[in-house]
């Protein structure tokens, strides 16, 4: 039977995870490939459309990462990221994807092997959670040789 | 400004339930400012609608437009197309706007996605308060730029009332305005203008008096 490979989007400051991530690989430390980067200035750059449009576009979850509270380089931005995932769980509560599907994390760029922990975790909480409700029909639909049915 | 706070989803979802084509329309003005009915919460309605119904057997298609200010007619004769293409409006709007709206295309379903709250201002990023109360005569320059009309529970013209304790209104949780305005009166040294007793307000200038209307023939053209 195919199992549910995720599609997860991690929204990283280049700040701190976009190099934990590099700092991960140099370590060569394993993270599940279902997680696909997107860098970003400061987490603070994250707003709830990105989120949602991540969304409408396939994703089954998002996260957003950025520095440790205090070290932000824009001083806020992470503060206010924060906020902004906040909301967005809100609006995927509202609009039934499902808040649990997104989630904000903090980490230097120095902590590669929490790069590689987090990856890990939101990997298994979405395939827990299984395909986003946008993507269940599609993934139940057209694989001819899966092997039975819902 | 207006002030005004987004529905909530669920109540504007159940509004346009029937529909499969809505235009969502925001106002750069008033809601912009208080996060309510701008660009930005425009494209977040309109992603969040179709991300609910691309979950049923009935996706929506959303178009999404901002306008100067949906209360001029000029600035809605330039979606005039838009709306055609559009079974419904949604308009993010005051309930001005809206009624622009509304008059402007009499044969759209138009729909309120804000519900409007009052006059007033920002206090702090995130916070708005009510200040004025459009009660159609002002007399602010009596209570040292305070106005009880709008900001004291009880509309209070001679106050404060009993109920004031430690500076707080005994209704609600907020400042005892009256409380503000003798702060005030005191330091700016005008203590005596407020032993004169106040008379009854002219309610009739107020929206108790029906529908307000005003012409101002000076600057009327043909
Ligand atoms: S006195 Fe009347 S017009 Fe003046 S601020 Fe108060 S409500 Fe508004
Ligand atoms: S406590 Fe102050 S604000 Fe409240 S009703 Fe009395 S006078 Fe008005
Ligand atoms: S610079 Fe990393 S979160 Fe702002």
């Amino acid at each position: 039977m195919n199992e549910f490979q995720p599609k997860i989007v991690a929204f990283c400051c280049y700040f701190c995870a976009y190099s934990a991530a590099d700092l991960a690989g140099s370590m060569r430390l394993q993270y599940p490939p279902t997680v696909r980067m997107i860098e970003q200035p400061c987490s603070g750059r994250i707003d709830i459309q990105l989120i949602l449009q991540a969304f409408e576009d396939g994703a089954d979850g998002v996260y957003v990462a950025g520095c440790l509270e205090g070290d932000c380089h824009f001083l806020k931005g992470n503060f206010r990221a924060k906020l902004r995932v906040g909301q967005a769980k809100k609006v995927l509560d509202d609009v039934g994807i499902g808040g649990e599907r997104v989630e904000m994390y903090n980490l230097s760029g120095s902590m590669g092997p929490r790069f590689a922990e987090v990856a890990h975790e939101m990997h298994e909480r979405i395939k827990n959670l299984g395909p986003s409700p946008l993507n269940k029909t599609a993934a139940s639909a057209p694989l001819p040789a899966a092997a039975g049915s819902e | 400004m207006i002030v005004a706070e987004q529905k909530s989803f669920d109540e504007i979802s159940k509004m346009v339930e029937s529909f499969d084509k809505v235009l969502i329309l925001g106002c750069n003005e008033c809601v912009t400012v208080c996060l309510a009915g701008g660009e930005k919460e425009v494209g977040v309605l309109a992603t969040s609608l179709r991300l609910l119904r691309k979950q049923g057997d009935r996706p929506i298609t959303t178009l999404e437009e901002t306008v100067t200010r949906q209360c001029e007619w000029e600035y809605l004769d330039q979606i005039e197309k838009l709306a055609e293409e559009a079974d419904c409006i949604i308009s993010m709007a005051c309930g001005v706007g809206v009624q622009y709206v509304a008059e402007r295309f009499p044969d759209k379903w138009v729909i309120p996605a804000l519900d409007t709250k009052c006059a007033g201002g920002s206090v702090k990023h995130g916070q708005w308060e009510e200040r004025c109360g459009m009660c159609g005569e002002c007399i602010l320059h009596k209570t040292g730029g305070i106005c009880p009309v709008a900001r004291c529970s009880k509309r209070i013209l001679n106050g404060p009332c009993g109920g004031s304790q430690n500076g707080k209104c005994e209704v609600k949780d907020v400042d005892c305005i009256w409380d503000q305005i003798y702060k005030r009166m005191m330091a700016l040294g005008r203590m005596d203008q407020l032993l004169e007793i106040e008379p009854e307000k002219n309610w009739s200038k107020a929206r108790d008096g029906g529908p307000r209307k005003l012409v101002r023939e000076d600057v009327m053209i043909g």
